[in-house]
């Protein structure tokens, strides 16, 4: 069973799809019109990068039924693999709380995007509506080789000189890319030997901070570990925990061999005794 | 279902887009309303591919996605280097040239 017949892709004779195709048109296309309204309308920027997303997916959907199998599988790598990871990455590096803001510089420029849009959609949508069309072939003939067979056909064959052309134009983005973002080393390259100096010159605590502890009824993160005589270790707990407040009690959870505190504490300062 | 309803939906597509580069200010927002009227289009070229019975249509969308990609690296490279520049990534605050 060939991926056509399994989705009921072809045409009947009066041009029209079928009824599963149309089911699911009907349920895809409302989701992807509000999740495209998302984009216009949400204020979290990452919102907006998740909704995209779900938008091209129903595309590479749309595209698998309408025969084109070969873009439906380049729209899901490409789009919502490569294109849309890069914004998500781009988001975080420029910093995902920079929302929006509502000043606006040009006054009145709202009302005049939102009646521009509407003017838009409205000369568009009457053109398509009210243009006629031909009876609708479908691909059946064309994708008899397959349908990347039938693509690339053309794109080695007829469209060979603008295939080359779109190598040099991806080469020419990729140097692009890199010289744009390129940064120039205005002072010297700091190394690990001159950190190591730096820390050492600073003072303070040369060692790592303790580990927390680890307990034969709890090893989590949230315990601190205990100090030779028996004292909690403040800074062994992530500072987050601790301004959180999320720190657990070390003495519950630390053998109860000896009350802390209550032997007599070997001395470290020395020279007491003598 | 006739093929029109897909043409409708690609110029709804389109118009949504169109009016997010309008009206939002943020670089990376309105490049994305940018990315959503060029997917609108790839509907509606691959619509037509079907409706005319030969692969053509489907091509023109393919070289569109290529020229999307490159144009997605150089855009996003640019506010990186805006936002390096002006700490901002909003279109408002370039405004070097003014006055």
């Amino acid at each position: 069973m060939t991926l056509a017949s399994a989705l009921h892709a072809n045409l009947t004779e009066a041009g029209t799809t079928s009824s599963g195709e149309a089911v699911l048109f009907w349920v895809l296309a409302p989701l992807m019109v509000l999740a495209a309204l998302g984009l216009m309308l949400s204020r979290r920027t990452v919102h907006v990068a998740v909704a995209i997303a779900g938008v091209m997916v129903g595309l590479a959907v749309f595209y698998v039924a309408q025969e084109a199998y070969f873009l439906g599988f380049v729209q899901v790598v490409v789009y919502t693999g490569a294109i849309m990871m890069l914004f998500i990455f781009v988001l975080m590096l420029v910093g995902v709380d920079a929302s929006d803001s509502l000043v606006e510089t040009l006054s009145g420029q709202r009302w005049i995007g939102a009646l521009a849009g509407i003017g838009i959609g409205v000369v568009l949508i009457s053109v398509v509506v009210r243009a006629s069309f031909p009876t609708a072939v479908g691909l059946g003939a064309a994708n008899a080789d397959s349908n990347p067979v039938g693509v690339s056909r053309l794109v080695f064959g007829n469209f060979v000189l603008a295939f080359e052309a779109t190598g040099a134009l991806l080469v020419t983005a990729a140097l692009g890319a890199l010289i744009l973002t390129h940064r120039r080393r205005l002072g010297r390259k700091i190394g690990q030997r001159e950190l190591a100096d730096a820390r050492v010159a600073r003072g303070g605590r040369l060692t790592p901070l303790a580990a927390p502890g680890v307990y034969a009824r709890h090893n989590a993160m949230d315990v601190p570990a205990l100090d030779p005589y028996g004292e909690p270790i403040e800074e062994s707990v992530s500072r987050v925990l601790r301004i959180r407040g999320q720190e657990a009690a070390a003495a519950a959870y630390a053998l109860e061999t000896e009350e802390p505190g209550s032997t007599d504490r070997p001395s470290l300062e020395g020279g007491e005794d003598e | 279902m006739s093929l029109t309803n897909y043409l409708v939906l690609a110029t709804i597509l389109f118009t949504i887009g169109a009016t997010t580069v309008l009206l939002r200010r943020n670089g990376i927002i309105v490049f994305m309303g940018v990315e959503l009227m060029l997917n609108a289009t790839n509907l509606a070229l691959i619509t037509f591919s079907r409706m005319h019975g030969n692969l053509q249509g489907q091509v023109f969308a393919f070289f569109v996605m290529v020229v999307a990609a490159a144009e997605v690296v150089i855009g996003l490279a640019i506010i990186v280097s805006i936002f390096r520049t002006r700490r901002s990534a909003s279109v408002d605050d370039v405004n070097l040239l003014r006055n």
